[in-house]
């Protein structure tokens, strides 16, 4: 596990752990519909070969689903003197490090699912769509006091583009 | 004069005379465009049209002068028409509309007025749906001025004010040619910070350069006094057109045109081949056809308030891109220019131009095809304050390989993914700008300068972690530069973004270039 990308002497604050069953039930939700897609070619030609399709869509899905746990942990953010550091993801790891002058807006957004469980989304929006920092699963109140520090932290340090 | 009295102060207290600014427009007052706006903005469709229903009624004329012995009536309405002697109405009915829509035209232009202050650009239009549209000087990622050919033979120029956003500029069409290009200077001026002493020292220069449109068409695309010979990059039409038949386009279609003469002549069709290739080449073809005549007399130019394009044979289109206005930088070399050593420079920015008669290309080109010495050139007018030391590794890193000039390059066991291209493939930093090397057969060179980049990212997958690995990102805003590296050793990528992001956190803090001649600026 050396080999994984780690930053040193950086204090993650992780996502709240009810995130778990917000992904889950979102991850059954897109399984179900893979699932029916990869059934059709099997019930289109009646070739008995095809189900073998939904089976190993079924089985990536539960692997899948398995690991939400781990892949909601791996979710971290930090914000340091002068920048705003995120992580993400647990086979495909991610950083990224966005200065608090690049803000553009900060979105915060509630589905459905997160809003039963008390959570919403924030999204940190810079100029470069490729940025693209999207903490999930903090709860209301967590998250919109995070947006209130972003917004000032960005105000002393605002800079054009 | 304090700053704070030109910060508050509407425009015209401040410059009485009106000597200071090249142009009477920029005065804060509402102004109109010029008259033949209507005209050219629609009203030439119009002439097409009616021009179009003469050609077509030439036979109802001469029918109805020579007379006819009766008219058939198969449907077409001018027949109809002649035919039940119903003319003269017809005719006052047309002359009607067409006193409608010249009243509209004049009311529309009327109405349709801009304004320039010393914060923003303001230009409103509509009769019924009024609109208002405002750009924030500080916010101006360049102007451009285009001449259209028939706009040309009215001596009017379309000026368009590039802010950040998507198809977020400011339009002003038409204004008279010479006005126009005083004008850009003016605004250019204003969004610069000048104070106004500075400016009063710059004014013979605007004046004379706004008296300068002698002979339209006959003139150099850029003006000689404007810019400093030195600085002008231009580009040949021969190496123009080498550069075209080099491109991997032409390489691609030639092997398409190929394949489908082999395929016809294997399965004894040709219909197929042809349903298959005519799109083909149309579509190539086309692309290459608009990438020569977009790049016709081609300059790149440096003024003091950024750098300037312009090109053009009928139609001329000039842009100047105030500093600190780039946010990437890409140098790279189709398989096939390796033979003559030629680049190509594209360049990502905030702002697009409106879609109407520009191409990508000419938003993100700015240098169609050059020599490595073009290249630097334009590299240094791109990124100013590069030193000798730099141009150096510029250098290095367009042409070179290996750690020579500060590269770290990817380790040897990169090798099985980029087997070609691991000594080259690399980072390396100048003062204030991000260099990513890459590529051994297709080779490319991709500049971010630290003030510009969004954000710093760093990713791995299941492979990269296998072999140690990371890819480093450089996020800037959206285009044609992709400023990515990867196969990068995974401690080296690591230090790379704990650097990276120190650095554009200190560029960001002190870049000052939406002002660029403020005081307190670098420039």
């Amino acid at each position: 596990m050396t080999d994984r990308l780690n930053l040193p002497g950086v204090e993650w604050r992780r996502v709240s752990p009810k995130y778990v069953w917000v992904d889950v039930i979102s991850t059954v939700v897109l399984a179900l519909v893979l699932l029916a897609a990869s059934c059709l070619p099997a019930f289109l030609s009646h070739v008995a070969l095809w189900w073998i399709l939904p089976v190993v869509v079924f089985v990536i899905m539960v692997l899948v689903i398995a690991f939400v746990p781990r892949r909601v942990r791996a979710i971290g953010f930090q914000l340091r003197d002068d920048d705003l550091l995120f992580r993400r993801g647990l086979l495909f790891q991610r950083f990224v490090s966005v200065p608090y002058g690049r803000m553009q807006l900060i979105d915060i957004t509630r589905g459905p699912v997160s809003r039963a469980v008390g959570l919403s989304d924030l999204h940190f929006v810079t100029a470069a769509a490729s940025s693209s920092v999207a903490i999930p699963g903090l709860p209301l109140l967590d998250a919109e006091e995070l947006r209130d520090k972003l917004v000032a932290l960005a105000e002393t340090r605002r800079a054009g583009l | 004069m304090t700053n704070q009295q030109f910060e508050g102060d509407p425009i015209e207290d401040l410059l009485p005379s009106g000597a200071v600014l090249a142009t009477r427009l920029a005065d804060g007052e509402w102004h109109r465009l010029h008259p033949a706006t209507p005209l050219l903005r629609g009203g030439i469709v119009f002439i097409v049209l009616a021009g179009y229903a003469i050609s077509s009624a030439r036979q109802q004329l001469i029918d109805l002068f020579f007379g006819a012995p009766h008219a058939h009536d198969d449907g077409d309405p001018l027949i109809f028409i002649t035919a039940h002697g119903r003319l003269p109405i017809v005719l006052l009915i047309i002359a009607a509309v067409l006193i409608l829509i010249v009243v509209i035209f004049y009311l529309s232009w009327r109405v349709h007025t801009f304004r320039i202050t010393d914060e923003v650009v303001e230009v409103r239009s509509g009769l019924l749906r009024r609109s208002l549209r405002k750009g924030r000087l500080d916010r101006i990622q360049g102007i451009n001025i285009v001449r259209p050919f028939f706009a040309r033979l009215f001596g009017a120029a379309r000026l368009e004010i590039d802010v950040a956003g998507h198809d977020a500029n400011v339009r002003l069409d038409y204004l008279s040619s010479a006005k126009a290009d005083g004008l850009r200077l003016d605004i250019l001026r204003l969004a610069s910070g000048t104070r106004q002493r500075e400016a009063a020292e710059a004014s013979p220069d605007g004046r004379s350069f706004a008296s300068q449109r002698v002979a339209d068409f006959i003139a150099p695309e850029l003006d000689p006094n404007f810019a400093p010979p030195e600085s002008v990059v231009k580009v040949h039409v021969g190496r123009l057109v080498g550069s075209i038949l080099l491109h991997d386009t032409t390489f691609a279609l030639l092997v398409m045109i190929a394949l489908a003469a082999v395929a016809s002549v294997a399965t004894n069709t040709v219909e197929v081949v042809i349903y298959f290739l005519v799109p083909l080449v149309l579509a190539l073809g086309g692309f290459l056809f608009r990438r020569f005549t977009k790049s016709l007399r081609y300059s790149i130019a440096s003024t003091p308030d950024g750098v300037r394009v312009g090109f053009g044979l009928l139609t001329l289109s000039n842009e100047t891109l105030p500093p600190g206005r780039i946010h990437s930088v890409q140098v790279r070399q189709p398989i096939l220019w390796r033979l003559p050593g030629w680049w190509e420079i594209r360049i990502n920015r905030a702002s697009k131009s409106n879609a109407k008669g520009a191409d990508a290309q000419r938003n993100t080109t700015i240098l169609p095809v050059g020599n490595l010495d073009d290249v630097l050139r334009v590299l240094g007018l791109l990124l100013p304050g590069t030193s000798e030391d730099s141009a150096q590794v510029l250098r290095r890193g367009i042409v070179g390989s290996g750690a020579e000039g500060g590269f770290t390059n990817s380790p040897g066991r990169a090798a099985v993914i980029r087997l070609f291209s691991f000594r080259r493939n690399g980072f390396a930093a100048i003062p204030g700008v991000i260099l990513l090397r890459k590529g051994a057969i297709w080779r490319e060179l991709t500049l971010v300068p630290e003030a510009r980049a969004q954000s710093i990212g760093i990713s791995q997958g299941p492979l990269y972690r296998a072999l140690r690995l990371a890819r480093v990102h450089v996020h800037t805003v959206n285009g044609p530069v992709r400023a990515e590296l990867g196969a990068l050793d995974k401690d080296a990528a690591l230090g790379f973004f704990e650097t990276a992001s120190l650095q554009v956190v200190s560029a960001v803090a002190t870049d000052s270039t939406h002002r660029w001649r403020a005081e307190g600026s670098t420039a």
